[in-house]
């Protein structure tokens, strides 16, 4: 697996994709600092194509899966050998030229052919010189873009023990017929659990079945000492470069605002993403209550107890929290045009905080909660819920196309019918997700670039660039450049596509987006240099081929400002002689039985600085004296003499 | 009334009477503490006092909705005590005060009431009122705020959002609280910091050595009062609860306060003289005595712009009532912190300076007409403690709490002639103009030629009754528009999938993730469940690993739909 973790922020690295036709030269390109060193980063500094190729095993034909979806795979593993096969393995090294299309990257669009071999566009330019024997897809001057990166999905993601109906081959085989070449799953460990265990159960369900590559975000379920030990080594040893946090579902992931700080503190020091599910978790679990008392347990249960007030309150703290912190704060899921504001406004205050709407906030909102029909009602039940403002969608497209928000997820975590309807007499227990990792590219083409809020730059920098340069993929991921991964889309704007759960590959009964037309689509998807779609030719995909691709820390696109406002935000005491003036006899037990003077300042005292407890134990000293005994008069004041200033040493 | 109180007849002749609402010239005459006439050429007894008033301003008593005078702390007490405090509110024009009550934690708030209220009828020297403060929350608290809101006369009581470990309330705390407050139709105030962050940054500065005044602002920077702000605005919009935002500090909570106005929500800021009149630089003073005198919380925001900022959106209305917060200590007090900042008493002084100090910065700049001026110095309170108009208005009927304003007069604050008992005046040096000429106090002239004629004792507990106007009636409003329904469905009888009722890990169950409090709804589903459940978990070894139950194709006619 290392010799192919390729390490993409070598300063010396710069010419390889400098070479290609599209990049936009040296000094442009630099200014924007996507190619500085990363800390870390490793000595390979050419890429060893050859040995990329050495565990030729492309002519493994592709396995054609049949709607049969009843099929539990993990009964049938794949066969031992195709597990062992490396990462070189998996990729197609056959050569493949796409010709006559539009190459579309976030910063520019250009006329040109994309050469690609061993899993690596080889060359981009006009009038490239190729194999003869090589693959030829004609893109018809259609746009080609960098395959999308979905960062939010829950493939494993349980809910009282059910996994969701979409595993990791379902789901990636969606997300491939989307346009989406990369997901980003949520390892999602039980409070208590160890993160590492969860970790490589994902790992390993992931290796078995992914079509795609893919990466993991780790959800911290709580906070603790042996918590940190654990994400030392993914961040170190794993390639993770990403935590969420959680400050709702109280008594199960919710952290307190102090366990947030020192979250927040550890993995910054880590140079790790903080990933924050905002909603206020104890005025939800009161509303909640409030809602079941009054009979209401119905799906529209679920939105009035979570209103979007309470999303916009966290995502405020949340970015109160990582300012203090001077740590970039990344919000999943949002779901309302409040908590999208606040993000805006503080980003124009100078925030390191970004934003991530999904699939089901951009294209649909929450008036289905009230649906008659319990089953679609319960379909839509995710958390925050989806805003029963009808212009929400709006909204958060246009904050996308001026940049506001940068990335768009999918959330997709698909449970049945039969598994939403554990709720179905209370609606606190209806497991929460929607789908949407299909339907992801085609919707915001639709309501955003066909709608003419954004460009097709844009387009390319939400669904991949953007999510790429955050979790530190990029350039090989989110880019058509020379050297950078084969996951290619030949994108045709004029598609028009009805959604509907007949030919969706999600296995939910119900499609979230279903009679939704949506213009813009793929017509060929490639992933790591493998053509798995063509319009008529169907989806041809393989499970497992997918590979763990490891992220480094310090992802420079969010952490460049933080270390220099390390840099620039010291703070110093003032020099002052030392107080010499009377000093009024504090007791040294409090008068009362309850909580401590002391304590209601000074919460840490497990780990008191050593300054601290000298001016303790000063204090006592003076504070046992003879007379002690003696009840104090009431009123006694010890008042300077006049003139007392002159007791206060004062050096200004 | 009672009687052992004199009460002077008196005729202020020649002014021009200031309410918030107009301005006009007429005479006031009042009889035992009460307006009795209003007008031009009153026909009053021979032989009464007459005061000339010249075509000054004639202006309803300043209330001091925020003081601490004689606060227990550490087995010490604040400098000023009641009478000296009131005498100080006196001088400078305020009539009638409310000081907080802060029992310890875990005691009674009657108790702590009661005591409160010896200690003000014995020394006042001006009518008052009391807010309580809540400091722990359990249901025997709930019968004390009951009995208090409908038997004691207390409309308002302050929880902390600050202060961990010891008057900190939790959010599930606060969402109880203002549930409760928002039916019982009391004044929820609110001490707006986040006391977890707080705690952690404390700790850091100290880490890093920074042991002085200036440690306070820096561990308490101003936008963790916005951030508990907006929580706080939060939950009382979910709880359908008026909000009050005591000492607004920085000009980030005072926007959060007038962005959620903006948006409909009920939320009242008060910003408090020291944050209208100084700013947080003097925390970096090298004289420590100094420094340490402007420790409050939240703490004076060091930018320096924050007073007229704050003035401005006092002039608009988005900030509604001024208060004092006058807690003073003394040096020696305030050097209980000199090793350790977060050890230091907290308060400033401000109850004599305030009604100056907003004319000076607010209606000398040109930003508050002086009908907007008594309404932010006394009519708003009035009406948030549900005593309009017999505060904060002059009209017949009202308490003859009455000063004679003279805009012309400039005075030098200094601790050297002030009225408080404190070493250092955090306004020291600051040129006022604007000021008392006469006060009138329950009808009696305490205030005349620069002579102050207190009588400690004389202050009447004034009760507030709950339900506010000014606060309640677009609350009561809304509650009847904000009924939540169901939607009436069949029953779902399409299949249910096997679920562990015990998550994974044999922590907290799913019930307690959801539903914290026990309620017998649930209990009924549960028990639902549990009736389905055997058959089902006995068919769990036959089916195959991925166990789910799949709706058959036109699975959806299963699903009972009435639509």
């Amino acid at each position: 697996m290392s010799d192919c973790r390729r390490q993409w922020n070598r300063e010396d690295e710069l010419p390889v994709y400098l070479a290609g036709p599209i990049t936009t030269g040296p000094n442009q390109r630099k200014s924007y600092g996507m190619f500085t060193s990363a800390e870390g980063a490793c000595d390979s500094t050419t890429k060893d194509y050859d040995n990329c190729a050495a565990g030729r095993r492309g002519t493994r034909t592709p396995r054609s899966f049949s709607r049969d979806r009843l099929l539990d795979y993990a009964e049938n593993p794949v066969p031992e050998a195709a597990s062992e096969a490396s990462e070189q393995g998996k990729v197609c090294i056959n050569g493949l030229l796409i010709r006559g299309g539009r190459v579309v990257n976030d910063d520019r669009s250009e006329f040109a052919d994309v050469y690609v071999e061993h899993g690596l566009i080889k060359d981009v330019g006009v009038n490239l010189t190729v194999p003869d024997d090589v693959r030829v897809l004609e893109a018809n001057g259609a746009m080609v873009i960098p395959g999308g990166i979905d960062v939010n999905t829950c493939l494993l993601k349980p809910h009282l023990g059910c996994p969701p109906v979409d595993d990791f081959f379902l789901g990636t085989k969606a997300a491939l017929a989307g346009g989406t070449t990369m997901i980003i799953d949520h390892v999602v460990p039980q409070p208590g659990d160890s993160l590492l265990e969860a970790f490589e159960r994902w790992q390993a369900s992931a290796d078995r079945k992914c079509c795609c590559d893919y990466s993991l975000h780790v959800d911290l379920p709580n906070w603790n000492a042996g918590v940190q030990d654990e994400l030392e080594v993914l961040v170190q040893e794993k390639g993770i470069n990403s935590f969420q946090v959680y400050m709702a579902y109280k008594d199960m992931f919710q952290m307190t605002d102090s366990q947030l700080y020192e979250a927040f503190s550890f993995l910054k020091d880590l140079g790790a993403v903080v990933m924050v599910h905002a909603e206020n978790g104890d005025l939800i679990a009161q509303e909640q209550s409030k809602i079941l008392s009054m009979g209401i347990t119905g799906p529209e249960g679920h939105p009035l107890s979570r209103p979007e007030e309470l999303e916009a309150e966290a995502v405020f703290r949340a970015i109160t929290l990582g300012n203090r912190v001077n740590c970039p704060v990344y919000i999943t899921k949002v779901m309302s045009k409040t908590a999208a504001d606040t993000i805006t406004q503080a980003r124009r205050k100078g925030s390191v905080v970004f934003g991530e709407p999904i699939t089901a906030s951009l294209a649909t909102d929450g008036s289905h909660y009230w649906s008659k029909n319990w089953a679609k009602a319960a379909a839509y039940v995710t958390s925050p819920p989806l805003s029963p403002d009808p212009t929400t969608p709006d909204h958060l497209h246009s904050l996308l196309a001026c940049g506001d928000l940068q990335v768009v997820g999918s959330a997709h975590c698909a449970y049945s019918t039969s598994q939403k309807a554990i709720g179905k007499d209370n609606f606190t227990l209806i497991p929460e997700g929607t789908n949407g990792v299909e339907e992801r590219m085609g919707f915001v083409w639709d309501k955003a670039v066909a709608m003419g809020k954004m460009d097709e730059n844009q387009f390319v920098a939400v669904t991949s660039t953007n999510s790429a340069k955050i979790f530190n993929l990029y350039p090989r991921k989110g880019r058509i450049a020379v050297g950078s991964d084969a996951d290619i889309v030949i994108w045709d704007p004029d598609r028009t596509k009805t959604i509907t759960s007949k030919i969706q590959q999600s296995a939910v009964e119900y499609n979230i987006f279903e009679g939704m037309e949506c213009r813009g689509g793929p017509v060929a998807v490639v992933s790591q240099g493998r053509v798995v779609y063509e319009e008529g030719e169907g989806l041809q995909v393989q499970q497992g081929s997918g590979r763990f691709i490891p992220r480094q820390a310090f992802p420079d696109h969010v952490y460049q400002r933080i270390r220099t406002r390390n840099k620039v935000k010291g703070r110093q005491g003032v020099t002052r002689g030392m107080y010499d003036g009377p000093v009024y006899d504090v007791p040294a037990m409090p008068k009362y039985i309850t909580p401590s003077p002391s304590a209601k300042t000074s919460p840490t005292s497990h780990q008191p600085p050593p300054i601290r407890n000298l001016h303790q134990s000063n204090f006592s000293l003076s504070g046992a004296q003879l007379d002690d005994n003696v009840p104090r008069r009431s009123g006694h004041r010890i008042v300077a003499p006049p003139g007392g200033r002159s007791n206060i040493t004062s050096l200004g | 009334v009672a009687g052992h109180l004199y009460y002077d007849r008196l005729l202020v002749k020649g002014g021009r009477i200031v309410n918030d609402d107009q301005s006009f010239y007429a005479d006031i005459y009042m009889e035992d503490g009460v307006i009795k006439q209003i007008g031009d050429n009153l026909i009053v007894p021979g032989g009464i006092k007459t005061v000339e008033a010249n075509g000054k301003m004639v202006i309803p008593g300043g209330i001091d909705i925020h003081t601490h005078f004689q606060m227990p702390y550490r087995g010490t007490t604040t400098v000023d005590d009641f009478s000296q405090g009131s005498k100080a509110a006196l001088a400078g024009g305020t009539t009638m005060i409310v000081d907080h009550v802060i029992p310890e934690p875990g005691s009674s708030l009657i108790e702590a009431f009661e005591q409160w209220r010896n200690w003000a009828d014995e020394k006042t020297c001006c009518d008052y009122s009391l807010h309580v403060d809540i400091t722990h929350w359990n249901d025997r608290v709930k019968q004390e705020v009951d009995i208090l809101l409908k038997e004691k006369g207390v409309n308002s009581f302050q929880v902390y959002m600050a202060y961990k470990d010891f008057y900190q309330m939790s959010n599930s705390e606060l969402y109880e609280i203002f549930t409760f407050l928002g039916e019982m139709g009391g004044i929820v105030q609110v001490h707006a910091e986040n006391g977890e962050i707080i705690a952690e940054e404390q700790a850091r500065m100290l880490e890093m050595g920074i042991t002085g005044p200036e440690g306070h602002v820096l561990s308490r920077p101003e936008e963790l009062e916005a951030e508990a702000v907006f929580r706080a605005i939060t939950i009382a919009s979910q709880t359908n609860c008026p909000l009050y935002v005591t000492r607004v500090m920085s000009k980030s909570a005072a926007d959060i306060i007038s962005q959620a106005r903006k948006k409909g929500n009920v939320v009242f800021g008060e910003p408090i003289t020291a944050s209208l009149g100084t700013d947080g630089t003097h925390y970096w003073s090298k004289n420590w005595a100094k420094a340490a005198s402007f420790v409050t919380s939240p703490p004076l925001s060091p930018d320096p712009t924050t007073p007229d900022y704050l003035n401005t959106l006092l002039a608009s209305g988005d900030l509604n009532i001024t208060g004092s917060a006058h807690c003073t200590f003394s040096v020696a007090q305030k050097a209980i912190g000199k090793d350790d900042f977060t050890q230091i008493p907290e308060g400033v002084n401000g109850v004599e300076e305030r009604m100056s100090l907003i004319w000076e910065k607010a209606v000398t700049t040109g930003k508050m007409d002086e009908n907007m001026f008594v309404a932010v110095t006394s009519t708003n309170a009035a009406k948030i403690l549900n005593l309009y108009p017999r505060k904060g208005r002059l009209a017949v009927g009202s308490d003859a709490d009455l000063v004679i304003w003279d805009p012309d007069t400039v005075r030098t604050v200094t601790a050297k002639t002030h009225n408080s008992a404190a070493e250092y005046n955090v306004f020291e040096g600051m040129e006022l103009r604007g000021g008392p000429s006469v006060v009138i106090c329950q009808g009696k002239l305490v205030l005349e030629d620069g002579g102050l004629h207190v009588t400690p004792g004389v202050g009447r507990f004034i009760p507030c009754t709950p339900f506010p106007d000014y606060a309640y009636k677009r609350v009561k409003a809304r509650k009847q528009l904000a009924v939540l329904r169901a939607v009436p469905r069949g029953m779902y009888d399409g299949p249910v999938s096997d679920f562990s009722p015990l998550s994974r890990g044999g922590t907290p169950s799913a019930s307690a993730r959801t539903s914290p409090t026990k309620q017998p709804v649930r209990n009924l589903h549960h028990s639902a469940f549990s009736l389905a459940g055997p058959p089902t978990t006995e068919d769990l070894p036959i089916r195959p690993a991925g166990r789910r139950i799949v709706v058959p194709p036109g699975g959806r006619s299963n699903i009972t739909s009435l639509s």
